[in-house]
């Protein structure tokens, strides 16, 4: 659980009221792929400090309807911060300002009244902007479904407890398994790589004893396809660790890393047309 | 009076209930191994229960096409599910077994649900752990090693796993792993982003459906050998509930419509360990695990109206009350005893927090006991979550709770194939109403979705396909192309009312009446005063909705509108179904039937069956047909917690 001391340094002040307030909104509006989009002003939003940020944007796009105007498209499910769904970029920060939070448990108290937001989509090539503040990310399956897994087919599996795992090792594995796939990660890089979320999922892997057959294979074929999702390199600015909302360690692409050069010492095991390491 | 339909069989086996599952599997058709790629499968929905289906129906060899209207299949609100998921592994040496899940799942479910099913759930329970340890799911562990287990609400043996607080995201991960594999391999075709908004049956045999693709605005249709619906419950009919803001009832409701009955409507599970409302604009509920009440302690004010702050409530001016009236399971009473508990304290003005809807759970007891750092290690991201919300710090202070809508055990009828009555339609997990009969033990509904997709249907799809001889049909088809102009049209309606109103205003106006009237507790005034007002809700929506934009492009208040209409007919149903089932039972808690303290009173000998609702056209009363339930082996007892 290194790394993972949830602290509370970053509680907002509890003496902070339920009086209503009122934030000055700036919003992404992009009618579609082809649309080159732009800032929208919506000034002087009414809300209460106890909404998520989320129900804000929900009353507002009540207000525009009621107006006849089209409502502000976002990305959002199960608005509990497990389904990695939501993706907005608040005042240039993913998910904005509260560490280990996504915008959907994010509230209003963390901000102040008066306060102008700036509201984008998640920016990267990989990426791309489908309406106003909803993104794409195929790209992230696409480099699952490469080799990120145990080739396991169901039925005939040994019992649970054949394999003991030391704790330790299952712990880290949990710790990297996480990652909810948002994409914050790469929004918040400045190259625009996806490095932490595809170390996270070599590193879940590779710590338990489940993942070692494949290790090698499944480090060269994510990798491979993460450079052809157009995903840039990690040149150690450590954003991503910065915003992720569940704070997975930087730790991971350095396995990540490890994993990768190893394999590439035997990169001829590989079959050419291998279309994935399954 | 409500038309009485023919009886439904399900088909069970007879015989030892240990051996049912066996000889059914020995006595199942099978499809030659090269023939399989000639059929194929669509799966909607890719929670665990469809893309455990997905993936192991695409292993065998069968063509599946899988479709969810999130971006990615990796997102399905099976995800949210914290607390863990059970199985017979005795692994503690604490005296479990097949039997005694089967028997707490039975009981646990106020005896409405299927005998021969259950078990079949309890044998597979072990399978699962073997099946998601080997695709790398990282459970928590001992020091030794091995698995860790807690214990759950309504057992008196640890069988639950878990990976901390996300136990839902981990198999969910590993089942979504699975899937992309086959999809990496070209054995499975996704739609992500694409829903399913109509069922096609041809010659009395579902055959396909009709999608539209949320980002493009295109409707299309897939033709196959059979449909598998794995589209989750209903709880959002109440606006509010712990459920993601996509679920709906869309899926199960057009099959429904489609020919599908609907059972046992009526039974929804409030789960008592909810974060309460903070206003009008309160978006959806967030559940805390249920785990938390293996060291929390729920108590209120033993007088009204005492809104000292907690600290200053002395010990004995505290009501511990689920340990008062259940000594025997104290703070883990299954979940609808927990929940009326809460209700009553609430309603005799002994609530706290704002508004008076909340009780404590407290934890000062286990910190003390345990330290911080214990309390921190099993519960520290729910921990986290409560604050984030509350903006209060649980170690600090008692979480204040309260129930909310959670989940449903009804859905579509099937047999014990898990075939609904329209052939070629097969419904698994939440979708369906087969296991937890009127109430669903926690940690539960992992073990059936992952049971139904990775353990039950690859076998019964298989007897289908060798023991029904079809013709193929393709898209071509009068039937797809009359499905989909049917959903054209009803895009196209939905799109030209132009009216004044929103579609939440709509969604929230029926939540609010189904939770007061079809909530926590129900009675025979209120369900007619719903079953008046329904209709006129749902006039006003297709006379008064507002659905900006257009359907040829990405369009939310579009998907969302198509959802609340399909809620405002359902609710009806709903309710009527409730308004019938004149007994108490798990879930679906009548007024009227209960003792002088306050317990569920069942009636099994006029209502032990399960009710299974025929849609008979718009604005007829839908046709019940009966399951008749047998407890041949768990005996039909009063529960009891005390």
């Amino acid at each position: 659980m290194s790394g993972h001391d949830h602290g509370h340094g970053h509680a907002p002040s509890h003496s902070a009221s339920h009086a209503p307030m009122r934030v000055n909104l700036h919003i992404w509006r992009q009618s579609g792929p082809c649309d080159s989009g732009r800032m929208v002003a919506y000034p002087n939003v009414a809300c209460s400090p106890d909404m998520s940020f989320l129900e804000m944007l929900d009353v507002l796009n009540e207000r525009l309807q009621e107006r006849g105007e089209e409502p502000i498209a976002f990305d959002s499910d199960c608005r509990e911060g497990i389904c990695g769904m939501c993706s907005l970029t608040v005042n240039g920060t993913p998910h904005g300002p509260r560490k280990g939070t996504t915008v959907c448990q994010l509230h209003m108290r963390s901000f102040n009244d008066g306060e102008e937001i700036f509201i984008e989509p998640w920016r990267a090539a990989a990426f791309p902007v489908q309406k106003d503040l909803v993104v794409d990310r195929g790209a992230f399956d696409r480099i699952i479904q490469a080799g990120g897994f145990v080739s396991v087919r169901t039925g005939g599996c040994p019992d649970g407890n054949a394999i003991p795992v030391p704790k330790e090792e299952a712990d880290q594995a949990m710790d990297a398994a996480a990652c909810i796939g948002c994409g914050a990660c790469v929004a918040a890089c400045p190259n625009a790589a996806a490095m932490l979320f595809v170390g996270a999922k070599i590193s879940h892997l590779r710590h338990l004893p489940q993942g070692q057959a494949e290790r090698k294979r499944r480090a060269q074929a994510m990798v491979d396809q993460m450079d052809q999702e157009g995903f840039g390199n990690c040149s150690n600015y450590l954003e991503c660790e910065a915003v992720c909302p569940k704070e997975i360690s930087v730790k991971v692409i350095a396995e990540m890393n490890r994993d990768y050069l190893s394999a590439s010492l035997t990169r001829e095991e590989r079959k050419a047309d291998a279309g994935g390491a399954g | 009076m409500i038309p009485v339909g023919s009886p439904l069989d399900g088909k069970c086996p007879s015989g030892p209930i240990e051996t049912r599952w066996e000889r059914c599997k020995a006595e199942l058709k099978l499809v030659n191994p090269a023939n399989k790629r000639k059929y194929k499968v669509i799966v909607v929905g890719t929670g665990l229960a469809g893309a455990s289906a997905a993936a192991t129906l695409a292993e065998l060899g069968y063509q599946v096409e899988a479709f969810c209207f999130q971006d990615s299949p990796r997102r399905a609100h099976s995800i949210a599910a914290q607390g863990g998921i059970n199985a017979a592994k005795n692994y503690q040496n604490d005296g479990d077994s097949v039997w005694r899940l089967f028997y707490d799942t039975v009981k646990g479910g106020d005896f409405r649900a299927r005998e021969s099913n259950v078990h079949r759930l309890a044998e597979c329970s072990r399978n699962i752990i073997d099946q998601c340890v080997a695709q790398g799911v990282p459970f928590a562990r001992e020091y030794g090693g091995l698995l860790d287990n807690r214990s759950f609400g309504g057992a008196q043996v640890s069988r639950t796993f878990y990976a901390r607080g996300q136990t839902g995201q981990q198999l969910l991960i590993g089942a979504y792993q699975a899937l992309a594999r086959m999809i990496g391999l070209g054995k499975v075709k996704m739609h992500p982003r694409t829903e399913m908004l109509d069922v096609v049956v041809v010659n009395g045999v579902a055959r396909g459906i009709v999608v539209r693709d949320l980002i493009s605005g295109k409707v299309s249709t897939h033709a196959a050998d059979a449909v598998v619906l794995a589209t989750g419950g209903y709880g959002p009919v109440f606006f509010l509930s712990t459920n993601a803001k996509g679920c709906n009832v869309t899926a199960t409701w057009r099959a429904h419509k489609k020919g599908a009955y609907f059972a046992n409507p009526c039974y929804t599970q409030i789960h008592p360990t909810c974060i309460p409302v903070s206003g009008d604009h309160q978006s959806k509920l967030t559940l805390m695990s249920e785990s938390l009440r293996n060291d929390g302690r729920i108590w209120v004010p033993k007088t009204k109206g005492d809104t000292r702050s907690p600290d200053q409530i002395p010990e004995d001016e505290r009501d511990y009350y689920l340990e008062r009236r259940y000594p025997s399971y104290g703070n883990l009473a299954p979940r609808d005893i927990a929940s009326r508990s809460a209700k009553y304290a609430c309603d005799e003005g002994r609530g706290v927090g704002p508004g008076g809807l909340g009780v404590y759970l407290d934890f000062a007891e286990a910190i003390q006991r345990l330290g911080e750092a214990t309390i921190r290690e099993r519960y520290g991201n729910l921990f986290d979550m409560y604050e984030r919300i509350t903006g209060e710090n649980p170690y600090a202070v008692p979480m204040r709770i309260y129930p909310a809508v959670h989940y449903t055990m009804g859905g579509l009828w099937v047999d014990y194939h898990l075939m609904s009555n329209l052939p070629g339609l097969f419904v698994l997990g939440e979708a369906n109403f087969s296991d937890h009969g009127a109430n669903r033990l926690g940690a539960s509904a992992l073990m059936q979705g992952l049971a139904d997709g990775y353990f039950v249907i690859p076998y019964t799809i298989g007897h289908f396909f060798a023991s029904t001889k079809q013709e193929k049909v393709s898209t071509d088809h009068p039937e797809f192309k009359k499905a989909e102009a049917e959903v054209t049209a009803r895009i196209h309606r939905l799109l030209a009312i132009n009216g004044k109103r929103t579609v939440d205003s709509f969604h929230k106006e029926l939540g609010k009446l189904m939770w007061d009237k079809v909530g926590m507790a129900r009675d025979r005034a209120g369900l007619q005063e719903t079953l008046r007002r329904i209709p006129a809700i749902r006039e006003e929506f297709w006379k008064n909705v507002f659905v900006p934009g257009s359907g040829a492009a990405l369009n939310q208040a579009l998907e969302k509108a198509g959802r609340v209409a399909d809620f405002l007919e359902f609710a009806e149903l709903l309710a009527a179904d409730a308004l019938h089932r004149e007994e108490s039972c798990g879930g679906h808690f009548r007024t009227e039937y209960q003792t002088e303290d306050g317990e569920a009173v069942r009636n099994d000998r006029d209502f032990c069956y399960v009710g299974a609702w025929e849609w008979s056209g718009d604005g007829k009363p839908a046709v019940l047909h009966k399951e008749a339930l047998n407890y041949e082996f768990v005996h039909l007892a009063t529960r009891s917690y005390k």
